[in-house]
């Protein structure tokens, strides 16, 4: 066995995992704060890539400015879509609310395929290009930013949830929405702040997954697997989507190498149900928890 | 009743659900610095006058006034920030925290700093943290006498514990009204003598005007200044506790008949019927 090129493959998977966690916890935020399961964070995550396409790529705007104006794109994208969509179906069945999130995602398709073409777009280059090394390991460039990235943002998550008043609203609305609303919270705003935070990550990640891998209209497959990210971790977790997200990303990078590419989607179900036989509610995840 | 506004009044308030009205035309004053107890039958409609006056339903008539003023419009979380506190019959705490923290999210509608300053911890912050972390130790937890188990996860603690923890949130909200739902039920004697305790001394050192729900009847006797009974949706007596007790409406609301002879009457006649 080469052990060199097992551990390039981990780094790899380690790499693709962080936006798995990233993408996971933007689902986890909104699952938290309002209990939807959002289906269309796959789609949210494409347009916020399109977005950054826009002002980058076609309107030759500086890196910064993109990714500023791509950020507020996504959230107010984010913000929309909670006050339009979600917020009628306040008390609606949960079941309902998510066949809404399913609509949305095929809306967001229609809409890139209008907007953009249904053509493959590629980014042009941002990040340094000469490959990183760890050691002997060889690690892609984009692959290694794109990690940092994630890493940043998920600490920065972390951070807000722990010790900003919003953010300290936002786990008491998850935890008692009731008394969160006594307390003087204000609950509606905290559901729109949870769809334009998840929002805006997901448009981060959006960014990164196209530079790796191009963007196109099918982008939001990859929030297949950020759905199953967020089953194995729990839904309700953000510690459980950081820990699965590089779950799977890991395997999907080993099963990709050493079985080659059609067994990666295979693997990633197979652990989901593995998972679900064990615990139900996720690996992190509190018990209660809807049956969809 | 003294002179002067109350605190509270509601007026007119009709509650209804589709064709069933929860509330009908209830109507009546909490003095400021007073304990007024609502109590009713099941069903009666006390609960859904509590939601209805912290804001979590609209009365589909009347009003509710806060400190003179119409408040029936404000919703909810504003409403804890003009200080309305309530607890729920219930307990509502946020499981998955610790007491601490469950406290202090109560001081929550008070706080002003900005997500930066939270983030690193800077000057505003720090001294908000600090004036609520003296305020909430030195007072509320003391004063309740929780200190052994502040670090405990609230999930893990016993049911008379909990509706104490549930009652320092509400006291570090800083409220004028103190809104109880319920605070004994289901406790022991002994709990229920400490909370009566902590009702009494929530006015007299804090001057908390306190307004609750309550079926110990005990209890409500030995506290209240003002009682208000409903019973389907309509204030059937209002008063002292012992006008209340003598009022035949109330007799007849809680046993279904208030005149035994008549109880006697109804009771014969179908045997006089059969023979």
């Amino acid at each position: 066995m080469d052990w060199l090129f097992f551990f390039e493959v981990v780094l790899a998977g380690i790499g693709g995992g962080a936006l798995y966690a990233l993408a996971g916890i933007a689902f986890v935020i909104i699952y938290k704060a309002t209990r939807v399961v959002n289906l269309a964070i796959g789609e949210m995550l494409m347009m916020g890539a399109y977005f950054f396409l826009t002002f980058f790529a076609i309107l030759e705007l500086p890196l910064w400015a993109a990714v500023v104006l791509a950020l507020v794109s996504g959230a107010a994208l984010g913000g929309v879509i909670e006050r339009l969509a979600i917020r009628p179906m306040l008390g609606e069945d949960p079941i309902s609310v998510f066949m809404v999130t399913v609509g949305l995602g095929s809306i967001m398709v229609g809409l890139v395929e209008i907007i953009w073409t249904a053509d493959q777009r590629r980014l042009p280059e941002f990040m340094p290009s000469e490959p990183i090394f760890l050691g002997e390991a060889f690690i892609s460039s984009k692959v290694f930013y794109g990690f940092l990235i994630a890493l940043a943002l998920v600490i920065l998550v972390v951070c807000i949830f722990r010790y900003w008043r919003g953010g300290v609203a936002l786990r008491a609305t998850a935890s008692d929405q009731g008394a969160a609303y006594a307390m003087g919270i204000n609950v509606p705003r905290v559901f729109s702040l949870a769809w334009v935070a998840a929002a805006a990550l997901a448009t981060v990640a959006g960014i990164v997954v196209g530079a790796i891998g191009g963007l196109s209209s099918s982008m939001g497959v990859f929030g297949l697997s950020v759905l199953v990210v967020v089953i194995v971790g729990g839904l309700d977790s953000v510690v459980g989507a950081m820990a699965a997200g590089l779950l799977i990303g890991v395997l999907e990078a080993l099963a990709g190498a050493f079985l080659g590419g059609e067994y990666k989607l295979l693997t990633t179900f197979i652990v989901l149900v593995v998972v679900l036989m064990l615990r139900p509610y996720g690996l992190f995840g509190t018990r209660e928890i809807e049956r969809l | 009743m003294a002179a002067g506004i109350p605190i509270l009044r509601v007026d007119g308030l009709t509650l209804a659900f589709g064709g069933v009205k929860a509330l009908n035309g209830v109507g009546f004053d909490v003095e400021p610095g007073s304990i007024t107890t609502v109590i009713g039958p099941n069903g009666a409609g006390k609960t859904s006058l509590f939601n209805t006056i912290s804001g979590f339903y609209r009365p589909t008539q009347g009003s509710v006034q806060f400190e003179g003023k119409d408040i029936s419009r404000v919703p909810a979380p504003k409403r804890a920030r003009l200080g309305l506190a309530r607890s729920f019959q219930n307990i509502a705490l946020f499981r998955g925290m610790s007491v601490l923290d469950n406290i202090k999210l109560g001081r929550h509608c008070h706080l002003k700093t900005n997500v930066l300053q939270g983030l690193f911890y800077l000057g505003a912050a720090r001294r908000e943290e600090m004036a609520l972390r003296a305020d909430i130790e030195e007072r509320i937890i003391d004063f309740l006498e929780i200190d052994h188990i502040r670090h405990a996860p609230v999930s893990a603690l016993p049911y008379g514990l909990q509706k104490r923890v549930e009652m320092a949130r509400a006291l570090a909200m800083q409220p004028k009204v103190l809104m109880l739902d319920e605070p004994v039920a289901g406790m022991n004697r002994e709990e229920t003598e400490d909370m009566a305790r902590f009702i009494l001394d929530v006015r007299a050192e804090w001057g908390i005007t306190v307004l609750m729900v309550e079926h110990d009847m005990g209890l409500v006797m030995d506290l209240s200044d003002h009682v208000v009974v409903l019973n389907f949706g309509q204030v059937i007596a209002d008063g002292t506790p012992a006008q209340v007790q003598g009022d035949p409406e109330v007799i007849r609301a809680y046993l279904g008949a208030g005149d035994v002879a008549d109880l006697r009457r109804r009771l014969r006649q179908p045997e006089a019927e059969a023979a």
